[in-house]
């Protein structure tokens, strides 16, 4: 496998062009979108160049507590990022963490325990990159549509828990119908992949000047392990999340209105 | 005394909706007569601890109901709300969810029987119902409990006079055939006096009255 490739900042430089081209189409069309892709363009250069150098540390001290530590601030921050997009859950930050931090400690155990990748942080640190970044958008999608349904169907839930059910058997249909909407979006790309849409990897892979063969292969194991991932961070978030629509007493918090 | 409330107070959003209220309701057929909002939903709310009060105790035929079981109490004393609200599937599917949550297979037919609807509807989407078949198909689900004590409420507030007058039967027709104590919360009079032995008259999150209808509500 080949990946030698050389990337001047003049390359990078000439790719603004493309930028101008989407700040002219927001000016023209009044999208009011310039400041924003100002923004974008200079928060992805900052963010991009320093993590950039934080990989670079990690792979010459080849350490895995290294990773361990970057994994674990990725985890918080997406867990912090997730929360605002979930704003409808009460208390949404802790069951957006450790299902971050569960599904991203399990996935990478499981690749390097199976054999598919070394234990070393030049496999590690993008790959657990990519599981927490697809976790926490399926994560942020299913608790987002969590908190809706909910308020949606007080009502409904309210008269289920009227039965004598518990708060777990009242959320039931909802639970499953958001961690669906989790899930959705990544396994409708992985049915598509290869034919509407290249997925990153492998065009990484291809621009570096790899075999297409291997890029092959090295995207479906990406994107197996995301599938797993994204089911497990999916579903720990919203098991542990729904519960706190609830009191110990399976009453609603916020009752439907009279 | 089948409940009893004593010097309860209960906030909703910043609001006190019932202040201070002391009432009793026996064993029968009882009415929570008042006027829109003015909190007698959320007194029923109380009953089967789906709200507990800020201050203040309820008491189920003598105990607290917070000593209670929470989902035991519930299928003792079932709430069918106010506003139909079925789970997705069949009539019959919806029936037994409740049974199986009371631990029982329920006789499906007896239970449509009993609320009013034929056999017929046990197939039936639940959610292409009429709002009144729905009303009666929630209270078959209520029956699958084989509760003591039914809460109804305003259940037939979505409903034309003909319908009303329908599940008013129902309702009569269903204490004469099972032994269930029934509180009915209305903001109608007549319904009250039609409907109950014991009123519960109240206003502005207060109890004003109560005592036997034939003497609260004289026809």
């Amino acid at each position: 496998m080949s990946t030698g490739i050389d990337v001047s900042l003049g390359q990078v430089a000439a790719a603004l062009a493309l930028v101008a081209i989407a700040i002219a189409v927001s000016f023209w069309q009044r999208a009011d979108l310039e400041g924003d892709i100002g923004i974008a363009v200079v928060r992805s250069f900052i963010q991009l160049t320093a993590i950039g150098f934080v990989i670079q540390v990690i792979f010459d001290e080849d350490r895995i507590v290294f990773v361990i530590a970057l994994i674990a601030v990725m985890v918080g921050f997406g867990a912090l990022t997730a929360r605002h997009r979930a704003s409808k859950v009460p208390d949404a930050f802790w069951p957006l963490a450790v299902a971050l931090g569960v599904a991203a400690t399990a996935t990478l155990g499981l690749v390097v325990a199976l054999g598919v990748f070394e234990p070393e942080p030049r496999f590690l640190v993008p790959v657990g990159g990519m599981v927490v970044g697809n976790s926490m958008t399926a994560s942020a999608v299913a608790l987002n549509r969590l908190g809706d349904d909910v308020h949606d169907s007080a009502r409904r839930i309210e008269a289920t828990l009227a039965l004598g059910a518990t708060a777990t058997q009242a959320a039931a249909p909802i639970v499953r119908r958001s961690l669906r909407s989790g899930m959705i979006t990544l396994v409708d790309s992985t049915k598509t992949t290869g034919l509407i849409f290249f997925p990153g990897t492998m065009v990484g892979m291809l621009l570096a000047g790899a075999d297409p063969e291997d890029a092959v292969r090295l995207q479906l194991i990406l994107l197996y392990t995301l599938l797993g991932s994204v089911a497990l961070a999916g579903l720990i978030s919203i098991g542990l999340a729904y519960r706190n629509f609830f009191t110990s007493d399976h009453q609603l918090r916020e009752p439907p209105e009279p | 005394m089948l409940f009893e409330l004593d010097s309860v107070t209960l906030s909703r959003g910043g609001r006190e909706v019932l202040r201070d209220l002391t009432a009793s309701l026996p064993e029968g057929a009882s009415c929570v007569a008042g006027p829109s909002g003015c909190g007698k939903s959320s007194l029923l709310r109380l009953l089967n601890r789906l709200a507990d009060p800020d201050r203040g105790t309820v008491t189920y035929r003598g105990a607290d109901v917070r000593e209670r079981d929470v989902l035991e109490l519930r299928r003792e004393v079932c709430l069918v709300p106010q506003l139909p609200a079925l789970l997705d599937g069949t009539v019959a599917d919806n029936v037994r969810f409740a049974g199986q949550l009371a631990g029982r297979d329920p006789d499906v037919e007896r239970l449509l029987d009993l609320a009013g609807l034929g056999a017929s509807y046990a197939a039936r989407d639940s959610s292409r119902l009429s709002v009144g078949e729905q009303q009666r198909a929630m209270l078959a689900r209520g029956l699958a409990l084989e509760p003591d004590v039914l809460l109804l409420d305003e259940p037939t507030s979505a409903l034309d006079d003909d319908a009303r007058g329908a599940v008013e039967a129902t309702l009569v027709d269903l204490r004469e055939r099972v032994e269930v104590s029934i509180v009915l919360v209305t903001h109608d009079l007549a319904q009250a006096r039609r409907m109950s032995d014991w009123v519960v008259r109240i206003e502005s999150g207060r109890a004003v009255q109560q005592g036997p209808t034939h003497d609260l509500l004289p026809a």
